[in-house]
């Protein structure tokens, strides 16, 4: 009855707002925009759900978390229940609070959305996993050693989910990472005003009290084979080694000085922290008007951090329009409240350079919308003609990634797309060669962080049953 | 951490290091190249392999003390550490029986020859090489490299030792005297106006060369794409597709121009370091 009583109470038609740093004063640092919600926020926001009988949010996770039943937990301020069950589910969920496209995913069937605004679930789930790390973090149980090593290339999303999943069943897992610092594109790309590289961190200790060995600085491909791996004692090997090969546009001018792939651009700034040269060593050169080639979250980011950089005015280019673009509102919007400006319907035909070689203008080419094409978003047709120049001083390319080559061209019997990406059942995420599992950027090409870790935990499974059924 | 176990000082600004990196050292060949980066706040900077002792487990890196990185390193002593060591990256030099080969080292790029002549020479190549530096107290491994060659040849800028010339001038004296139709391959390596020096002058010869790029990076893994280089028309990576290029095809007016972008801030890292080292007192 108690339940009835509940749904007939007013609804709040609007999601709480989440508090962030004023626009202005945050242009000037690297801290987090969103501050997240206080607990009194969180359980009016969590009174907001009404428990409707079919879950229909539970549709669009993408590792099943038990929506309803963790904001149940929270409107009845059981913070640590919460928690505890998002967990069941998901092993990183500060990071997917702050950084899943909710709108496209949970939220988008939320009962509520019909008529109001969707229940804020990605807010809720931040709040969840930032109270656990403020309170202490409870380890989930872990299975006695079996004794199987499993090989775990890439500490991504993908990769760090699989191997939170296997060492809690037993498995003793390896992670070997190419870079000096594990986390993968949460690391190196996402920045840290969107997501904090301490959360980061701390998701990535949990996973090693897990008992997984994380081995940086270890390139493989190069310091060791996917065959080796398996010629050397482990049982299984899963490759989430994301979409790491930067693509470029192939227009006259792109190796001038100051033009940046989104990937080089982030790197500098995330992970060197170049944002701090000269105190940190790695140095970043940022022009007085930038434009960012794209219109996903890597453009958002690279525009906003421009910004942070001490850029004038910084632009995105995207050659359709608003709607169509593929970056999460949030960041679309904090990106206008920020100041950064938008030229739709326009893309870059050649980037001219001084003498020296330096990037001084930018040639572009208005687009109008046509019939939708494969991806259902409506095409952009040229216009010709409408060439105009854009006085730019630094461009950054921000038009998705491709796989690296590195694991699959060394690993033997790996079938791979015409793309480079690695094929492998979906389902399981058996790729294939036998023992070798791969999930994420790497076989589904440029995704999310929340769709990478859904694959870890789909072959960590797979791992498990295979290597089950073997040693029986 | 990768230790140091051995500092060499072979001018006030050429060191020499051997790193203890086994995983390293045990996969290495010839051509390839390491990654490092000193401490936390440090930047990843690129050094081509020039030499490896895999009983030992080590590899050894010749560097020149010209940024804030290399000096810093070469202010460091055997015992220290290294926090990363990233390798071995790129594509290894392409080693077969060419029959008589000239491998050109200039400057500290003697030191990335060296393992390439000797691979080049065990597999059955009559290998000529020349190494040259501005001046005498930059010259470095003559007889290592005398060792790995058939023969070795040593030259000046300014003709304090042996004789006064650039390294292309001695390499047209040998490709006169031995015939352009009976050098099958030139290798060269060195700073990136003596590479295009040569590339220019094999060109007219008609005889293939192969140069190894020094461009800047940050991951040397293909993600970031900062050491794109145009080879031949075509963007091509130095981390992943090189280091090694037919140097007849590389755009090095192009390298040259990416080779300055941070030039400007080196200078504000030093300044910096500089403060700060004298402020520590």
């Amino acid at each position: 009855m108690a339940e009835t009583a509940k749904t007939k109470k007013e609804i709040i038609p609007k999601k709480h707002p989440m508090p962030t740093q004023d626009a202005g004063e945050r242009i000037k640092n690297f801290n987090e925009v969103a501050l997240g919600y206080t607990i009194k926020t969180a359980v009016t926001e969590a009174e907001r759900c009404i428990q409707c009988k079919k879950s229909p949010c539970l549709s669009g996770c993408p590792v099943e978390v038990d929506i309803p039943a963790f904001i149940k937990l929270m409107a009845e301020k059981d913070f640590a229940g919460a928690i505890k069950k998002i967990k069941e589910k998901n092993a990183l969920p500060a990071i997917c609070g702050r950084v899943c496209p909710q709108e496209s995913q949970c939220e988008r069937y939320c009962t509520l959305g019909k008529k109001h605004e969707p229940v804020a679930i990605g807010r809720l789930e931040r709040f969840c996993a930032d109270w656990e790390l403020e309170h202490g973090v409870t380890l989930p149980e872990v299975a006695p050693s079996n004794k199987l090593k499993v090989a775990i290339v890439g500490s991504g999303p993908a990769g760090l989910t699989c191997a939170a999943d296997l060492a809690k069943l037993g498995y003793e897992v390896t992670i070997f990472e190419a870079l000096h610092v594990p986390g993968g594109v949460l690391m190196y790309g996402i920045p840290e005003f969107r997501l904090p590289k301490k959360v980061v961190q701390t998701e990535i200790d949990n996973v090693r009290k897990l008992g997984v060995d994380i081995q940086v600085d270890s390139v493989v491909g190069k310091l060791v084979t996917v065959d080796e791996l398996l010629n050397e004692g482990f049982e299984a090997v899963f490759i989430g080694t994301g979409a790491g090969l930067p693509y470029f546009m192939n227009i006259p001018g792109e190796n001038l000085c100051g033009v940046y792939s989104a990937n080089e651009f982030l790197t500098r700034v995330n992970l060197m922290k170049a944002y701090l040269f000269p105190e940190y060593d790695t140095p970043i050169r940022i022009g007085r008007k930038v434009a960012v080639v794209g219109g996903g979250n890597v453009a958002m980011d690279s525009a906003r951090t421009a910004l942070r950089l001490g850029a004038e005015e910084s632009w995105i280019v995207y050659r359709r329009s608003k709607e169509e673009m593929p970056a999460r509102i949030e960041e679309v919007e904090h990106a206008e409240e920020e100041g950064v400006k938008f030229a739709f319907l326009t893309s870059p035909t050649q980037i001219f350079g001084n003498e020296q070689g330096w990037v001084e203008r930018m040639e572009c080419l208005c687009y109008e919308l046509g019939e939708p094409d494969e991806s259902g978003r409506r095409r952009p047709v040229p216009i010709p003609g409408s060439e105009y120049i854009m006085e730019v001083d630094t461009v950054v390319m921000a038009i998705g990634q491709g796989p690296n080559p590195l694991v699959p061209r060394t690993t033997t019997g790996l079938v791979v797309t015409k793309k480079g990406n690695i094929v492998a059942d979906l389902k399981t995420g058996a790729t294939s060669k036998p023992g070798v599992y791969a999930g994420g950027d790497i076989v589904t090409g440029a995704a999310t962080v929340i769709l990478a870790m859904g694959a870890g935990r789909v072959a960590a499974n797979a791992i498990h049953q295979y290597l089950a059924g073997r040693n029986t | 951490m990768f230790k140091i176990l051995e500092k060499e000082v072979l001018s006030p600004v050429i060191k020499q290091m051997e790193i203890k990196a086994p995983r390293v050292a045990k996969k290495c060949q010839a051509g390839q190249f390491v990654i490092l980066r000193l401490h936390e706040r440090g930047e990843r900077i690129p050094l081509t392999i020039a030499d490896f002792d895999r009983n030992k487990g080590t590899i050894t890196i010749v560097f020149q003390e010209v940024g804030k990185t290399t000096r810093e390193l070469g202010k460091m002593k055997t015992g220290d550490q290294i926090l990363d060591f990233v390798g071995p990256l790129g594509l290894p030099s392409h080693i077969e029986k060419f029959g008589n080969v000239i491998c050109i080292g200039g400057g500290v790029g003697i030191a990335p020859i060296f393992p390439i002549a000797r691979a080049l020479r065990d597999t059955g190549n009559n290998v000529t090489g020349i190494i040259g530096a501005r001046t005498k107290e930059l010259l470095f491994w003559e007889e290592k490299m005398r060792a790995a060659c058939s023969e070795l040849l040593v030259t000046t800028d300014d003709g304090s030792y042996v004789r006064k010339g650039f390294v292309t001038d001695v390499m047209k004296e040998v490709i006169e005297d031995k015939g352009k139709d009976n050098i099958a391959l030139i290798l060269a390596i060195g700073p990136q106006p003596m590479m295009r020096v040569v590339c220019n002058e094999t060109r007219e010869y008609g005889i293939k060369t192969i140069v190894s790029l020094n461009s800047l990076m940050v991951d040397g893994t293909g993600m970031c794409g900062c050491c794109r280089v145009t080879v031949g028309g075509q963007t091509k990576f130095v981390c992943v597709d090189g280091p090694e290029f037919d140097g007849h095809l590389v755009d090095f007016a192009e390298l040259a121009k990416r080779s300055t972008i941070y030039l400007e801030k080196e200078r504000e890292a030093l300044d910096y370091h500089k403060c700060m080292c004298g402020g520590a007192s």
